[in-house]
């Protein structure tokens, strides 16, 4: 049906108060999406503020001191209150039952109560705001992080909820994918957004303690001088970043595997083409989960790690991008020759094959130790890893929020918006980002206030890209909340996929399905059905 | 989603049945446990490299630690461990009043745990034995000494702090047992607050070892 | 719509197991303390381990059930403990091996710093 459900999960119950004690998954993955899109605009607005100082050589409106506190808080903000939580908090929480045919998570309250860490360790980053933030990057590198006058322990300790926040969330999701399967959805018939989840969940389970620890012992040093990371008092600086980096490595990959997982639904639903290599796309995401857990060191080869330590990650590195090149290929031959609709979702995903694999082949550059000499703390790593987390997590993030828009609120954004603002992105991305790689190359150290004249073309030509990034986000921002008030009813299955999410309504009832679904066909056989959606052909007349 | 017959009072409402609910808490309860271990692994490493470097001084260093305390808190958690396990076993038999008494001696035993540690503690603190910078105490040879004790305090402390969370929640399971609200047929709670305190117990049985005998 | 139910019964382990169990990890604690006090150099911490390990597992098997329950438990169980291993053995690739090249960034980086301020830095420069 076409029409919105009179009774749906985001009029039932009704109140402010049946929010904040909501067990419902697709409540709480809301409240998720506005708190992250809101540190995302937070984080974005230091960002441009950063680029505006570096338009030219010299202070321009920006100390050196507060310039190291708005890159440490960008990269904090960005990271911990954005980028780790999104796609798990916001799309996870409120599709993955959905494609289970589940009523709810395993355990609905303790995934509320990961909301509640949420924003309890959002407090405590803003409260660092006004205690003097921190200045150190988001790294937190001994022995600097212990002398510093700014509130680390304020920063450090909001990061340690966070961890909790992801960790209650991996937990739950584990336990959903495992136990709350619909009858008759084995594993190879789930789709790879659940397997991309599960992988993402087995690294929040396992990495995630390590930053706890850590950020334990670095209060600890700041507070009592414990003497581990502490040189002057007998410790070990560089002991400090193997445990930094121990989760903070599989930490990106718990940005980046959700994103992926979207990319195989988009990429098969907007191609209306089963999808190319399923068991090795699944196999990849546990394979990058695992592999993961080796590369840390790659992020110390100039810290004074031994030159073999440093030769052991290096060649250990290289196995990581095997996983991922065999989704990009997988995902290529699955748009090849197929009936592909160049939908908003669309243009994203083929946005995030060129953007994150000249990411993954930038990182592959840099996990080459030699490379990485000369490498290590320019702009080409600021590129690289923007590369990969905007260029692939954000944009898949964005294919994601598109897609399930419609199931969200049961109404249609404006596909014309859609795809101008994917334009902006797209450009303002690689102006600001692609040329950051010429300097980085060129020597241009990272986490600087001011710069040699030499490099002022590239300054100046990226800060002119954040704002053409900017733009793409404002009119995102407008047409989006537009369409919540006035777009035009979805219907159950707009884009014809053929995943359970979209067997229910549009928004779904507060109990998910009315029936346990019956699974009758696999998610992507698009080779034996051809799903019915009133707004196929619609959706052909306007993208065309 | 269909009602059936038996709609127990304890079955939440997205679980199918009895049996889907239980083992779903237990794999989350292991989900869990998993974190913890990677918690005081951080811990574990940073103990393996300071060994590692001052082989010596670490020897030194734990000659000041009282071998009959950390023995007897051995024992202690171990005992405890059994009466934990016997609490479930009593639950499972249907006898609330035996687990009452199990949960119980559980949680007196955590309690002569920390009474031990107390001591253990305040004895460092009268001789200086302090952590990091408020380490004072002149009578250990080798290379900064303070190290062991930042160490040792870390890690019983991170310790500690469990234990005194396993009390609270072994205690809530005892009030909810009081309360009737377990038995035979369901009794998840008790078997989780059990694989909790196992761990504790765990992590102790390791950490007595290499803190207090170093060869 | 549960998960095919396995004929699981609740396993009711017998008293007198529980009771061994415990007894042997009592006797095991007098068998470590009483190892520790002979000296078989590196040996000690071998050993002492072992017996550690014995005495886990015993509590990991039958006190956590991880004998009697779905071998999936026992597994991700065994996997955290992997990674810990891999954590601590890989960092200690770092740690153990800086002197390789110049043998001066060998061992910690500075020795001594607290109660002997008159030696101040031992001239690893770091």
């Amino acid at each position: 049906m076409l029409a919105i459900p009179e009774k749906n999960y985001l009029n039932y119950p009704k109140g402010i108060k049946s929010w904040l004690v909501t067990q419902d998954h697709k409540r709480i993955g809301l409240m998720y999406f506005f708190g992250i899109m809101t540190f995302f605009a937070i984080g974005g607005l230091f960002a441009v503020l950063l680029r505006l100082e570096l338009m030219s050589p010299g202070q321009d409106f920006l100390d050196k001191d507060t310039y190291n506190q708005f890159f440490t808080l960008h990269g904090a903000i960005m990271i911990f209150l954005f980028i780790i939580p999104s796609i798990p908090g916001a799309l996870g929480n409120i599709i993955l039952p959905l494609m289970l045919g589940a009523k709810d998570v395993a355990f609905p309250r303790l995934n509320l109560a990961s909301w509640y860490l949420y924003i309890a360790g959002a407090l405590f980053f803003i409260a660092s705001l006004v205690l003097g933030a921190a200045d150190t990057g988001w790294t937190f590198y001994t022995p600097y992080s212990i002398e510093t006058n700014t509130a680390v322990i304020t920063v450090g300790l909001g990061a340690f909820i966070l961890g909790f926040s992801s960790i209650f969330t991996g937990i739950n999701f584990i336990v959903t994918i495992h136990k709350l399967r619909a009858p008759g959805l084995t594993w190879y018939k789930l789709p790879l957004f659940v397997w991309g989840l599960y992988a993402t969940a087995i690294i929040q389970v396992l990495a995630t303690p390590v930053i706890g620890i850590t950020l334990v012992l670095l209060v600890l040093e700041r507070l009592v001088g414990i003497g581990i990371f502490d040189p002057k008092l007998g410790g070990d600086p560089v002991l400090f970043q193997h445990f930094f980096w121990f989760y903070s490595h599989p930490a990106v990959y718990i940005m980046i595997l959700p994103g992926m997982g979207i990319i195989s639904e988009l990429v098969s639903t907007h191609s209306t083409k089963k999808i190319f290599g399923y068991k090795a796309i699944a196999y990849s995401s546990l394979g990058i989960a695992l592999i993961s857990f080796f590369v840390w060191g790659h992020h110390m080869y100039t810290s004074g790690q031994s030159v073999y330590a440093s030769m052991v990650f290096s060649f250990l590195t290289f196995f990581v991008g095997i996983p991922s090149g065999i989704k990009v290929f997988n995902w290529m031959a699955t748009i090849y020759k197929g009936s592909v609709r160049l939908t908003t979702p669309m243009l994203y995903t083929i946005s995030f094959l060129i953007l994150f694999s000249i990411g993954g082949f930038t990182g592959i550059m840099l996990g080459t130790l030699s490379v990485d000499i000369h490498m290590h703390d320019t702009y080409f790593v600021v590129a690289h890893f923007h590369y990969t987390m905007m260029g692939g997590t954000v944009i898949a993030f964005l294919g994601g929020v598109h897609h399930w828009w419609p199931k969200i609120w049961g109404r249609m954004y404006s596909e014309f918006w859609g795809k101008i603002a994917c334009g902006f992105v797209f450009v303002g991305f690689n102006m600001t980002f692609f040329t950051q790689f010429i300097p980085g190359a060129k020597g241009m150290p990272r986490r600087y206030q001011d710069y040699l004249p030499e490099y002022t073309p590239y300054n100046e030509f990226s800060s002119y890209g954040s704002w053409v990034l900017a733009i793409g986000f404002i009119i995102m921002a407008v047409y989006l909340i537009h369409s919540i008030f006035k777009g035009r009813p979805a219907g159950d299955n707009p884009w014809g996929s053929l995943t359970l999410e979209w067997k229910t309504t549009s928004p779904p009832d507060p109990h998910n399905f009315h029936e346990v679904p019956e699974i009758e066909h696999g998610p992507y056989d698009y080779d034996k059905i051809i799903p019915e959606s009133a707004y196929q052909d619609q959706l052909e007349k306007e993208s065309a | 989603m269909e009602h059936t017959a038996n709609h127990p009072s304890y079955l939440q409402h997205h679980f199918a049945d009895a049996e889907q609910q239980k083992e779903s808490a237990k794999l989350g309860m292991w989900a869990f446990l998993i974190t913890e271990v990677l918690l005081f692994g951080g811990l574990f490493c940073a103990y393996a490299i300071y060994r590692a470097w001052y082989p010596d001084m670490f020897f030194n260093a734990h000659t000041h630690l009282d071998v009959t305390m950390g023995a007897i808190n051995t024992a202690v958690l171990i005992v405890s461990s059994v009466t934990v396990a016997l609490a479930i076993r009593s639950i499972q038999l249907n006898n609330k009043k035996q687990t009452m008494w199990f949960l119980f001696v559980t949680i007196l035993c955590a309690s002569i745990f920390l009474v031990i540690k107390y001591f253990e503690y305040s004895h460092k603190f009268h001789l200086g034995l302090l952590p990091g910078k408020f380490y004072s105490y002149e009578g250990i040879a080798g290379a900064n000494p303070h190290v062991f004790f930042s160490i040792y305090f870390a890690m019983t402390g991170l310790h500690g702090i469990h234990v005194l969370g396993g009390m609270g929640f072994l205690g809530w399971v005892m009030y909810r047992t009081s309360k009737g609200d377990y038995s035979s047929e369901y009794y998840t709670p008790v078997e989780l607050g059990g694989l909790y305190w196992h761990l504790v117990d765990l992590i102790w049985i390791y950490l007595f070892p290499l803190l207090y005998l170093i060869g | 719509m549960s998960q095919q139910k396995s004929a699981h019964v609740h396993h009711v382990i017998p008293l007198k197991i529980y009771l061994g169990i415990g007894a042997t990890l009592l006797v095991l604690t007098i068998v470590t303390v009483a190892v520790a006090l002979v000296d078989l150099g590196p040996f000690n911490l071998i050993v002492a381990m072992a017996i550690a390990t014995v005495k886990a597992s015993l509590v990991a098997m039958i006190f956590m059930h991880l004998y009697y329950d779905n071998k999936f438990y026992l597994m991700i169980f065994l996997s955290s403990l992997l990674f810990v291993g891999i954590f601590i053995s890989i960092t200690m690739i770092d740690t153990l091996r800086r002197g390789d090249i110049y043998p001066e960034l060998g061992g910690p980086i500075q020795e001594n710093m607290i109660g002997n301020t008159a030696a101040g830095s031992s001239g690893k420069n770091k």
